[in-house]
């Protein structure tokens, strides 16, 4: 899994069926000093995020099995929302 | 499967049911010489109760993460799964 920050939000109504419902959400991958690194994306939401929190999230096939038995089609999902990140070296 | 050295740890209280009760652990993924940097740090599941600054082993692909940690079908792409003693290279 990989940290983020939601940083923003797409909207889409023309979309595929699977994909109703979900909030599509753009996360800013972070390094553990909170630094950005790589480019944002747009990510489903499985835990209720915000705009502005700090979360991890998954990619690949694995993305789509919160919403199982619903086959979603989606690569990256938000799986968890980051209380704290100790980086001690 | 990658080496990896674990860095240090997130907490969470709002996740994934899937990710209840398990360790979240902050890996940098390294190269074969333990010490070069591979890419950005990850966030992975631990399944041995791996230390703070120990070498690890790092599956980084679903199927594989899933059942080291024994949970099919969960969210979980990254696991912790061994810890390196050592690593010898030939040549």
């Amino acid at each position: 899994m990989y940290l983020g920050r939601v940083v923003g939000r797409v909207w889409a109504t023309v979309k595929d069926p699977g994909l109703a419902s979900h909030r599509l959400l753009v996360v800013q991958p972070l390094t553990p000093s909170l630094q950005a690194t790589g480019k944002r994306l747009v990510c489903t939401d499985a835990v209720g995020a915000g705009a502005g929190e700090l979360v991890y999230w998954t990619k690949g096939k694995e993305a789509s099995f919160p919403f199982l038995p619903a086959e979603t089609p989606v690569e990256t999902t938000i799986v968890g929302i980051v209380d704290t990140v100790n980086v001690a070296c | 499967m990658l080496i990896a050295r674990v860095i240090g740890d997130i907490t969470a209280t709002h996740k994934h049911m899937s990710h209840e009760g398990q360790k979240l652990l902050l890996v940098q993924p390294l190269e074969l010489d333990q010490t070069t940097p591979r890419g950005d740090a990850v966030i992975a599941v631990d399944t041995v109760d791996a230390g703070q600054g120990e070498i690890v082993l790092l599956v980084t692909e679903g199927f594989s993460a899933m059942t080291s940690v024994g949970r099919p079908d969960s969210p979980i792409d990254l696991a912790v799964i061994g810890v390196v003693d050592r690593v010898d290279l030939v040549g």
